[in-house]
């Protein structure tokens, strides 16, 4: 059932978040000839004056599990609602399979969603409920069973199938409502904040069960979530949203090391972001990297750049936390050194977090993981430090 | 009440006393032996056998029980209708108009809504008979309805039906198989109030009524301008059995509803 067993994997590539390379997907991404399961052109969705998706262009592929990541009100629902039919672009086109579906409605698309709510009908059973889609695709009674209790089998609830909803857990709806989108066997599977209602420790597994799922079946998934950890998870690709626009869309490696703003640099994971002054290219290990300064300091630092920048400009130096190495001594070794003082450390058990104050006021924060126990730690508060970081751990961002 | 004190115990007694001891007294009176209304007799039931004997009574208990289905199921399909577009089709221009055209029936004098529609079955030289009856309870039990429908689809969840439409139903399809099972109870509910208040609707009947056609409230009251008979006694305490039966499966009905809605917000 895997759409895409025809394309061989590409060479060289980063495999993303838990997939190794190749599988299922193939990064038919980054092939000129792939052909996209959906396809969105220039759509724009207003609501009055409000513009909830605006001129957004996107290809999804056979076989992937597509992220759409934003904070609520970014459109990324609005984007989903349009491909399962419940609502229409103010304009641009929707191709699925290559077919403009906008005057498809809802009940003839190939699509199935599993609704954040769950939507399960409250006066069926588990079974009934999964027949639903079965019964109204004509198939016959001995095979709506058939496949009812295959579905139940693959999300494990087949001893549960003469329940009411309101006789199950969250997790249990949830297990129900995928099994239901997906009983009539879609080409392509929505998912709208699947995950949201349920506690920490049970939306991990379930992550990972999503996962092994869709791969199971090859089904193309494209999922809505304002979690990042989850994106990170479970995606392919993903595609971070800010105000109905598409900020970036590329693999969760991809988006965490090389966020081609400020926006996804911050809203994905933790950043910090320095003020920079460019001076100009200069090579590191063979590769291009950009040199720059920083108000307070009179030494050189340099960064890698999304795009080339001209000396003299504005720009942001973003740096994860954790690829900063604090001591106490100057490391001659790293490409950039700043010097600090100890202004609070966050201590969470397996991480502690230092904020360092520069001496233009501007706070870094450092990770360190913890490997020794918290006693025997000898950095602490108004220490005088050094943060040092290689040319390849930060990226300078435009302004 | 945590405290009991002569004043609550007092209010409470004449409170009730007030709106129930008429209706008692009729109940007991309707078992009365003596010919007259006002004489305690001895207890006897003859006068439920009289009333079994007097073909006008009966014939006209079978026309409002008749009126009565007609009009609740009519009010009810309409009522839910109106419901729907009320709280369904969002903003359109003049909803608020609509709505309040809706309701506003339900403070109407009745002796208005009675006039109109004679005026209106006159205009379209309707002969007046069971059919206006029925129709002319339709029109203002439907409000009811409504008003019943609409709360309850306020709460409904909207992505219900979507998940329908998703799994391949037609919007149709999706109304009947998941809307309306949902919303019975409150369907259930606004036909019962609609039936009771047919029943005992006495203005708007007697408004469009016609020979032939003349329901129980009608006769109760021209029987009584002729001096009121124990018969009328047993009658009455009959229809207010079944009025306060109607209700209280109403709200046995609406219970359930609440219940089972409390179930799906867990």
């Amino acid at each position: 059932m895997v759409a895409t067993s025809d394309k061989t994997p590409a060479k060289g590539t980063i495999g993303s978040g838990n997939r190794k390379p190749g599988e299922s997907t193939s990064q038919a991404w980054l092939k000129e000839d792939s052909v996209p399961i959906v396809e969105f052109r220039d759509v724009t969705k207003r609501f009055g004056d409000f513009t909830a998706v605006d001129n957004v262009s996107l290809k999804v592929y056979p076989g992937e599990f597509f992220a759409l990541l934003g904070p609520s009100g970014c459109g990324k629902s609005t984007l989903l609602r349009m491909l399962a039919g419940f609502e229409t672009p103010t304009s641009g086109t929707i191709l699925l399979d290559g077919k403009d579906i906008a005057s498809t409605p809802p009940n003839l698309r190939p699509v199935n969603m599993m609704f954040q709510s769950y939507a399960l009908f409250p006066h069926l059973t588990v079974a009934q409920n999964i027949a639903f889609g079965l019964k109204r695709a004509g198939m016959q009674k001995g095979a709506v069973e058939e496949r009812t209790r295959e579905m139940l089998r693959l999300v494990k609830m087949e001893q549960f199938s003469g329940r009411k909803p309101h006789q199950m857990s969250g997790g249990q709806r949830q297990r129900v409502a995928l099994a239901r989108s997906l009983a009539r066997n879609p080409k392509l599977l929505l998912l709208d904040e699947p995950l949201g209602a349920l506690d920490a420790k049970l939306r991990e597994s379930t992550q990972f069960e999503l996962v092994n799922i869709q791969e199971k079946l090859g089904t193309t998934f494209i999922i809505v979530t304002h979690d990042q950890e989850e994106a990170m998870t479970v995606a392919t690709r993903i595609g971070v949203m800010n105000h109905g626009v598409l900020a970036q869309v590329d693999t969760p490696a991809d988006i965490y090391e090389n966020p081609k703003s400020r926006f996804v640099a911050d809203f994905i994971g933790d950043v910090n972001l320095i003020a920079a002054k460019v001076g100009g290219a200069r090579k590191v290990d063979g590769e291009d990297c950009i040199h720059f300064t920083v108000d307070g300091y009179k030494q050189d630092f340099v960064a890698r750049s999304a795009e080339p920048l001209a000396k003299g400009t504005e720009a942001y130096l973003a740096i994860r936390p954790e690829k900063i190495t604090i001591s106490k001594s100057k490391d001659t070794q790293a490409a950039n050194q700043i010097e600090g003082t100890v202004d609070d450390i966050a201590y969470v058990g397996n991480l502690s977090t230092y904020h360092v104050r520069l001496a233009n006021g501007s706070v870094i924060k450092a990770q360190e993981a913890n490997r020794r126990r918290i006693s025997n730690r000898q950095i602490t508060w108004e220490d005088k430090v050094w943060l040092s970081w290689t040319a390849g751990g930060g990226l300078l961002l435009a302004n | 009440m945590r405290r009991f004190t002569w004043f609550n115990a007092t209010s409470l007694t004449f409170g009730f006393a007030f709106l129930y001891l008429p209706i008692l007294l009729l109940i007991i009176y309707s078992f009365n032996e003596s010919k007259l209304v006002t004489v305690w007799g001895g207890f006897s039931t003859k006068w439920y056998g009289e009333l079994m004997r007097n073909e006008a009574m009966l014939d006209a208990a079978w026309v409002t029980l008749r009126v009565a289905f007609f009009s609740a199921s009519l009010a009810a399909v309409l009522g839910t209708m109106a419901a729907l577009v009320l709280v369904r089709a969002g903003r359109f221009k003049g909803r608020t108009l609509f709505s309040g055209m809706v309701y506003a029936p339900l403070v109407m004098p009745e002796v208005i809504t009675g006039l109109s529609l004679l005026l209106l079955f006159i205009s379209l030289n309707l002969d007046r008979g069971m059919l206006t009856v029925t129709l002319a309870h339709t029109t203002f039990s439907m409000c009811y309805v409504a008003v019943v429908v609409s709360s309850r689809l306020v709460t409904f969840d909207r992505s219900l039906e979507e998940a329908a439409l998703d799994l391949g139903a037609s919007p149709l399809d999706a109304f009947f198989s998941v809307t309306l099972p949902i919303i019975a109870p409150a369907v259930v509910a606004g036909w019962l109030l609609a039936f009771t208040l047919s029943l005992d609707d006495l203005v708007i009947a007697s408004f469009n009524t016609g020979p032939g056609a003349t329901t129980l409230p009608i006769k109760i009251y021209s029987a009584v301008r002729l001096g009121v008979s124990p018969e009328i006694n047993a009658l009455s305490t009959i229809l207010i059995a079944v009025v306060s039966l109607g209700v209280i499966v109403a709200s046995l009905a609406d219970k359930r509803l609440a219940k089972s809605r409390g179930n799906q917000a867990q």
